[in-house]
């Protein structure tokens, strides 16, 4: 990480939802620079809930925290006037599944290309323009083509980089990508990975990337927030994966099965109500 | 223990073929996979199997006997169904024990209070869950009550429509753990879906790979570590899934 301020600086977030007691986050702290982060957790630890608190998108839920702040924009003080700023042009959201995040009755390109003129002003032929130079950023190979495809008419891998493509177009800052590849089969998984990665490189973005999937983490990814019940029970370097401290990182890591592994029983996770404890002062 | 042989299963919906013609063997007692990307019929393979979908043609034969004339008593004591997602496959409204109960009645059982308290007990369950309702469970104490409804009728063959997908590795570990110890204590045949090779070459002896409804290549477990695939696309298949365990 640079010296620079970071990017992105969040101190004790908690998020309630409305209606039940317990928070669905608590007292997350962390920071981003222009680098790759991962949080990691099982479902309901609270991992998508923190990517859609930093873009505020839950207006229903209860929102604390010391800091939130994203470049020079508090975060939480910040009005939806300017969250709609934020949102899309220098914050994005790369979402699960490609079939429910498109707009069905909506040609591809045409939604790439609305996305643009939300956040830039220029005639449609531009837009256009833009959205086709785009999706072959996203390697798809005949643009145009795509361009007036229906979503319905793509694969999950091609909708996929559709989605990047639109979220990337008005070059944002930060990309918070919650499960980006979980609903696509593994031969395609990869490559949107690698295609991901490699923009995100090139322009130097700061990356969000939200999974249960410790092994996708730790690949693409520079540093580890490990979740457990809406709390951050570990940080750590990606390389240093294998030696987590935590025993709830190394039971996840434990439980994955592994082609060509031992056909031992699986170790199955022991879970300790001494996890909900606040973690210890973190570097 | 009972062998599964598919023979020459074909299925259309409209103009539309979704399994030209599928054979395969399953020796008795044997884990059979089935792997191939979203869309390429494994699934459809199991609900023609299980007779879920009957406007098929071609045969399956279970023990030598085939599944469409086995009346439906019979067929629900032989083969049963675990599904995906434990969070669609359970009643909301229906209590444990009336889960568990269904089909006792319907096939008319006896001692049903013992039977559902051993089906919960054979899963790693308490009995006191027989009262609860599926959103007092967890997702993988709802696919534990799953697999005891598809046990309670004492099957020869347990059809695995991917049955950990929709849970965390944790938890994925123990519902996998559950039915290996299930098949060396019974003498299960599985025929299981996947799209996860892991747990393919953590369950199963042989799998077949598919692609758009047709069997390209049945491969032993052993083939997948070095990838010893023939056919291109199975190549591709398990190329990718060793690359992207490798990459980490």
């Amino acid at each position: 990480m640079t010296e620079e301020r970071p990017m992105l600086d969040v101190k004790n977030l908690s998020v309630r939802y409305r209606g039940t007691d317990t928070p669905a986050v608590r007292d997350v702290s962390f920071t981003l620079g222009r680098e790759r982060l991962g949080i990691v957790g099982e479902s309901g630890s609270g991992k998508s809930t923190v990517g859609r608190a930093l873009l505020k998108l839950l207006p229903t839920a209860e929102l604390t925290a010391d800091r939130m702040r994203f470049e020079e924009v508090d975060l939480l003080t910040a009005p939806e006037r300017k969250m709609l700023e934020l949102r899309g042009q220098r914050m994005s959201m790369i979402l699960q599944d490609p079939k429910f995040s498109l707009n069905p009755i909506q040609r591809c390109g045409l939604q790439i290309a609305e996305a643009y003129r939300t956040h830039v002003r220029c005639s449609k032929g531009e837009a256009r323009a833009k959205a086709i130079e785009m999706l072959s950023a996203v390697q798809i190979r005949d643009p145009e083509r795509v361009f007036d495809l229906y979503p319905h008419e793509v694969s999950g891998g091609m909708g996929q980089r559709i989605m990047i493509a639109m979220m990337l177009l008005a070059d944002p800052g930060l990309v918070i990508a919650d499960e980006p590849t979980s609903a696509l089969d593994v031969t395609v998984r990869l490559k949107v990975l690698r295609i991901l990665d490699g923009l995100v490189r090139e322009k130097g973005i700061g990356l969000i990337m939200i999974s249960h999937d410790l092994s996708l983490v730790r690949s693409f990814c520079d540093r580890v927030l490990i979740m457990y019940a809406g709390r951050v029970v570990e940080t750590l370097a990606a390389r240093d994966l294998d030696n987590a401290r935590h025993p709830y990182t190394q039971g996840l890591l434990a439980a994955q099965p592994r082609i060509g592994g031992s056909r031992d029983e699986l170790p199955v996770l022991e879970r300790k109500d001494s996890w909900l404890e606040p973690a210890e002062e973190r570097p | 223990m009972k062998p599964v042989s598919v023979e020459h299963m074909s299925i259309r919906f409209g103009a539309v073929t979704i399994l030209p013609d599928v054979s395969f063997d399953v020796a008795a007692g044997e884990c059979f996979g089935l792997v191939g990307e979203s869309g390429s019929g494994k699934s459809t393979i199991l609900r023609c199997a299980s007779m879920l979908l009957s406007i098929w043609t071609g045969d399956v034969t279970i023990g030598g006997r085939s599944v469409r004339e086995m009346p439906l008593n019979e067929r629900c004591r032989t083969l049963q169904m675990v599904f995906q997602d434990p969070y669609g496959s359970l009643h909301p409204r229906h209590s444990i024990r009336t889960v568990l109960s269904e089909p006792l009645k319907i096939q008319g059982l006896d001692d049903r209070e013992r039977r559902m308290r051993e089906a919960l007990g054979d899963v790693g369950l308490p009995a006191s869950f027989l009262d609860r309702y599926p959103h007092q469970l967890s997702g993988g104490q709802r696919q534990r009550v799953a697999i005891a409804r598809a046990l309670i009728l004492e099957p020869e063959v347990l059809l695995l429509d991917e049955p950990t997908s929709a849970l965390d590795v944790s938890v994925q570990a123990e519902i996998l753990n559950l039915l290996v110890r299930l098949r060396e204590e019974r003498g299960f045949t599985y025929i299981m879906v996947s799209h996860d090779l892991a747990v393919i070459d953590h369950m199963c002896d042989r799998f077949a790979v598919m692609q758009s409804g047709e069997i390209v290549e049945v491969l032993p477990r052993e083939a997948i570590k070095g990838n010893e695939a023939t056919h291109p696309y199975a190549r591709e298949l398990i190329g990718a899934s060793l690359e992207y365990e490798s990459v980490v």
